[in-house]
C-alpha cells in the first residue's frame, strides 16, 4: 500500500512541480512583453539608454522603434479646410438641407480613413455656404484631401418648359448686357445669370444615392453606370418619372451634364441608368466615386490652414496628473484591502497600461481628451476583475481552504461573472462601433479594447503572478494573503 | 442586511430620484453646447505675439460666454468658436483680445454643429440594438435559472436599472445647467455610454450571484435567495465602485477645465449606479415575481 500511496504522491508532486514551473514561464513572457509594451509606449528610455551606451562602447545599438501616439484634434491640432458650395442651382429654402447632405456625405468619406475624429461644420459667411473639415494629424491630409476632392456631385434635373426656357434667357441677355455696359448688377441677377435656362434642378440629388454599379448595355459595348436610390430616393426618382414622361430628364454630375434621356414611364424601384459614353475605365472610376458617397452639390476647395491643439498643454498634463494620482489611489487602496493579492493585481495594471497603450499605437487609434479620460477610467474598471477574484478568494480562505485550492477555486468561480458583464460590455462595443459613427465609433474602440485587455489581464497574468507565489515561501503567512 | 425586504424604501428613493429628474428636465431642459447646437466662428490674427490658450480664456472669462473653443491657426491667427452672439458681444470680445493696433479680425461667421441627422440616426439605432443583445444574451446566460422568475426578466430588469441610472444622471445634469451653466457636450455623450456599460456590468453580478445560489437551493425561497445574493455581492460592488471613483474624483478635482464635468458625469453615474444595483435591481426581479404570483 505504502509504496502505491508514495508513488502516487510523487506523479501529484511532479505534475505540481511541472504546472509551477510552466507558469513560471508565463510570469516570464508575460514580464517581457510587458518591457517591450513599455519600450514601445516611451522609447526616449531606450534611445537615451542607447545613445549612452553607444557613446561609451563601440556596439552602436539601434533606437527603439519609435511612432508616436496618434492625436485628436483636441490634443494636437492638425489641418483646418474650408470648402465652398455651388448653391447656385438650389432654391433657398433648400440650402440647409443640402448643406446638411454635403456634410454628411464628406464625414462618411473621411471616416473611411478610419476613427479619426474629424471635425465637419457646415458654415455660413454672409450669403456663401461653405463647409469647413478639419483633420487631426498630418499623415494622410494629401489623400484625404484627394477623396473628398474627389467626391463627385450627383443631380437630376426636369426639363423646362419652352416659355420658361426663353424668359431665362432674355433675363440672362439683359443682365449679360449690364454687365458689359460696366454697371453694377445685383446679387439677385448674378445668380440668375449663372442658372440653367434648359433644366430646373429638382430634390433629387446625389444625397439619396445608395450605391452605383457598373453594367452593359444589350450590344455589350456600350458601358453604362446603373445608379440604386434609397428609399426617400427611390420615392423622389417615381415621382419625378411620374411627373416628367415624355419630357427629357438631365443627369448632372459636378455641375455638368453627362446625360439626358427621355423619360417613356414611371420608373419605381429607385433604379437609374446613365449611359453616357463612357470608356470602361471612366465608367469604373466613376461607379468607384459614387459609391464612396455623392454630394448633392458641388464643392471647391478654397483654404487649407494648420491649426493647434484647442486644449493646450497646460490642460493636457493637469489631466494626465490627475490621472496618474488616481492611478496610485487604485493601488495604495488595493494594496490596503486585499494585501499581497492586491499588490499582484497593481502590477497585472502597470501591465495592462503597458500593453493598452502599446495596442493604442500600434493599430492606431486617435486619443482626443475624452478618449484618455476613457482610458483612465478603464483602469479603475480594470480592478474589477480582480476584486471578483478576491472576494471569491477571501471566501474560500475563510472557509479553511488552502491558499493554492482557494485560488484556483476563486478564479474558478469568479469566472461566469467575469465573462458576462465583459462579454455584455464588448458585444455593446461591437454594435456601437460598427453601426455608429464619429466620437461614438471612436469610444467603443478604446473601451473595447481596454475590456478584452482587462479581462487577459485579471485571468492570465493576475493569476500567473498569484500562482507564481503560491506554493512558494509566502504561502504559509495567511496574514499577507488576508484573513 | 435586508436589503430586498425593505425594497419598498429604496423603491421609493429611486422613483423620487426619477421624478425629481424628470421634472427638472420639463422646466430646465437641457443646456447643449455649441457641439450641438452649433454657433459662432471668429478668426482673429494677432499682430505681435499670440497669447495663449490660457490667456485667452482668462481674458475673456467674465463674459460669460459658456464654452469656447480656441484654436491657434498658424502662427499668428486663432479660431474662436462659440455660441451665436449678437454684434454688442461681438465687439465686446474684440476689446478684450485686444487694441485695433494689436489685432485684426479674419472672419466672423456662423458654424452649424459637430453632428449630423446621420450620426444622430446611427447612434439611436446603435444603441436599441445593443439593448436588445444585451437582453438576448443575458436570457441566454441565465438560462438555468427560468424558474421562478424566467431568464427574460433578469435582462428586462437590468435593462430597467439602466435607465434609471442614466435617466437620473440626465436629470442632474439639467439642475446643473440650471443653476450652474453647466453644458451637455459630445464627450458627455460618451460618459453616458460610459454608464451604461458599468450598470449593465453591476446587475450581472449581482444577477450572477443569485444563479449561483439558486441552482445550489431550491427557488421556492426565492426572496430570501436574492437577498443573500445581494449581500455577498456587496463587497465586490463597493470596491469595484470605490476605484473608479478614486481615479474619476482625482481627474475631477485635479484634472482639466474641459473634462472635468466629463468626470462629473461619470460620478454621478457611478454612484447612482451602484446604488441601483444593490438596492433596486435584485428588488425589483423579486417584485415582478411577486406581481406574477398574484
Amino acid at each position: 500500500m505504502g509504496i502505491f500511496t508514495k508513488s502516487i504522491n510523487d506523479k501529484k508532486e511532479r505534475f505540481e512541480k511541472r504546472g509551477s514551473r510552466r507558469n513560471r514561464w508565463i510570469v516570464l513572457a508575460i514580464i517581457l512583453i510587458a518591457v517591450l509594451a513599455g519600450l514601445l509606449d516611451y522609447p526616449v528610455v531606450w534611445n537615451k539608454a542607447a545613445d549612452w551606451l553607444n557613446q561609451k562602447t563601440p556596439l552602436g545599438l539601434p533606437h527603439f522603434f519609435g511612432r508616436p501616439f496618434r492625436l485628436g484634434l483636441d490634443l494636437q491640432g492638425g489641418t483646418h479646410l474650408v470648402y465652398q458650395a455651388d448653391l447656385s442651382n438650389i432654391e433657398a429654402k433648400d440650402y440647409n438641407d443640402s448643406m446638411q447632405g454635403v456634410r454628411d456625405v464628406i464625414e462618411r468619406r473621411i471616416n473611411i480613413f478610419g476613427v479619426t475624429e474629424p471635425v465637419v461644420q457646415v458654415n455660413k459667411a454672409g450669403s456663401n455656404y461653405r463647409l469647413i473639415v478639419e483633420l487631426a494629424g498630418i499623415k494622410d491630409i494629401h489623400q484625404a484631401i484627394e477623396m473628398i476632392g474627389q467626391t463627385p456631385a450627383l443631380d437630376f434635373r426636369e426639363e423646362r418648359a419652352a416659355s420658361e426656357t426663353e424668359t431665362i434667357l432674355a433675363d440672362q441677355k439683359q443682365i449679360k448686357e449690364k454687365f458689359d455696359q460696366g454697371l453694377s448688377v445685383s446679387e439677385d441677377e448674378q445668380r440668375r445669370l449663372l442658372e440653367d435656362p434648359y433644366f430646373r434642378p429638382t430634390a433629387l440629388t446625389g444625397r439619396f444615392l445608395k450605391g452605383a454599379e457598373l453594367s452593359f448595355d444589350q450590344s455589350g459595348y456600350q458601358t453604362q453606370v446603373n445608379l440604386q436610390f434609397n428609399d426617400e430616393g427611390s420615392k423622389l426618382f417615381e415621382d419625378l418619372t411620374k411627373n416628367n414622361v415624355g419630357k427629357r430628364l438631365a443627369i448632372y454630375l459636378d455641375g455638368v451634364p453627362i446625360s439626358a434621356p427621355q423619360v417613356q414611364e414611371a420608373i419605381a424601384g429607385g433604379r437609374a441608368q446613365i449611359t453616357g459614353n463612357f470608356s470602361l475605365q471612366e465608367a469604373k472610376d466613376l461607379v468607384q466615386r459614387l459609391n464612396a458617397g455623392a454630394l448633392p452639390v458641388p464643392i471647391t476647395l478654397i483654404s487649407q490652414q494648420t491649426v493647434g491643439a484647442s486644449l493646450g498643454q497646460i490642460s493636457l498634463n493637469q489631466s494626465l496628473r490627475a490621472g496618474l494620482w488616481g492611478f496610485l489611489l487604485v493601488l495604495i487602496f488595493m494594496l490596503i484591502y486585499y494585501r499581497l493579492p492586491g499588490l499582484m493585481a497593481g502590477l497585472a495594471l502597470l501591465v495592462y497600461i503597458a500593453l493598452l497603450l502599446a495596442i493604442f499605437k500600434l493599430i492606431p487609434v486617435t486619443l482626443t481628451l475624452a478618449g484618455i479620460a476613457g482610458f483612465i477610467l478603464s483602469i479603475g474598471m480594470a480592478v474589477d476583475a480582480n476584486v471578483l477574484i478576491f472576494e471569491r478568494l477571501k471566501e474560500e480562505l475563510r472557509a479553511g481552504r488552502p491558499l493554492s485550492g482557494g485560488l484556483e477555486e476563486g478564479f474558478r468561480r469568479a469566472w461566469p461573472a467575469i465573462r458576462d458583464s465583459n462579454l455584455t460590455t464588448i458585444i455593446t462595443c461591437l454594435i456601437l462601433y460598427f453601426i455608429a459613427t464619429g466620437l461614438v465609433k471612436g469610444f467603443a474602440l478604446t473601451l473595447g479594447i481596454g475590456v478584452l485587455l482587462s479581462m487577459f489581464s485579471a485571468i492570465i497574468v493576475t493569476r500567473a503572478f498569484l500562482r507564481g507565489l503560491a506554493g512558494g515561501k509566502l504561502e504559509g503567512w495567511r496574514k499577507v494573503w488576508g484573513k | 442586511m435586508n436589503i430586498v425586504g425593505h425594497r419598498k424604501i429604496y423603491f421609493a428613493i429611486s422613483i423620487l430620484l426619477f421624478l425629481a429628474s424628470l421634472v427638472a428636465l420639463i422646466l430646465w431642459g437641457l443646456k447643449f453646447s455649441i457641439d450641438f447646437t452649433g454657433g459662432s466662428l471668429l478668426e482673429v490674427e494677432f499682430l505681435k505675439e499670440r497669447p495663449s490658450n490660457q490667456i485667452i480664456t482668462e481674458w475673456l472669462a467674465d463674459l460669460n460666454l459658456g464654452q469656447v473653443n480656441i484654436q491657434p491657426v498658424e502662427d499668428k491667427g486663432v479660431i474662436l468658436r462659440l455660441k451665436d452672439i449678437d454684434e454688442n458681444t461681438h465687439q465686446g470680445i474684440l476689446e478684450k483680445l485686444g487694441r485695433p493696433d494689436e489685432i485684426k479680425e479674419v472672419s466672423f461667421e456662423s458654424v452649424g454643429s459637430l453632428i449630423g441627422n446621420e450620426l444622430k440616426r446611427k447612434t439611436i439605432w446603435a444603441i436599441i440594438i445593443a439593448l436588445i443583445a444585451i437582453i438576448l444574451y443575458i436570457a441566454w446566460a441565465f438560462r438555468k435559472v427560468s424558474k421562478p422568475v424566467s431568464s427574460w426578466q433578469y435582462g428586462l430588469m437590468a435593462t430597467v436599472s439602466l435607465f434609471h441610472d442614466v435617466f437620473i444622471t440626465v436629470g442632474a445634469f439639467a439642475v446643473l445647467g440650471h443653476f450652474r451653466g453647466v453644458e451637455i457636450d459630445l464627450p458627455f455623450i460618451a460618459a453616458l455610454l460610459t454608464i451604461v456599460g458599468f450598470s449593465v456590468n453591476n446587475s450581472i453580478v449581482v444577477f450572477d450571484r443569485a444563479r449561483e445560489n439558486l441552482l445550489k437551493t431550491r427557488w421556492d425561497k426565492f426572496e430570501e435567495v436574492i437577498n443573500q445574493s445581494i449581500n455577498q455581492s456587496l463587497g465586490r460592488c463597493i470596491n469595484t465602485s470605490l476605484t473608479v471613483l478614486f481615479t474619476l474624483l482625482m481627474i475631477f478635482f485635479f484634472g482639466g477645465q474641459s473634462i472635468k464635468y466629463f468626470a462629473l458625469a461619470l460620478i454621478i453615474g457611478v454612484v447612482i449606479g451602484t446604488f441601483g444595483a444593490i438596492f433596486v435591481a435584485g428588488s425589483l426581479v423579486v417584485a415582478w415575481q411577486k406581481f406574477r404570483q398574484r
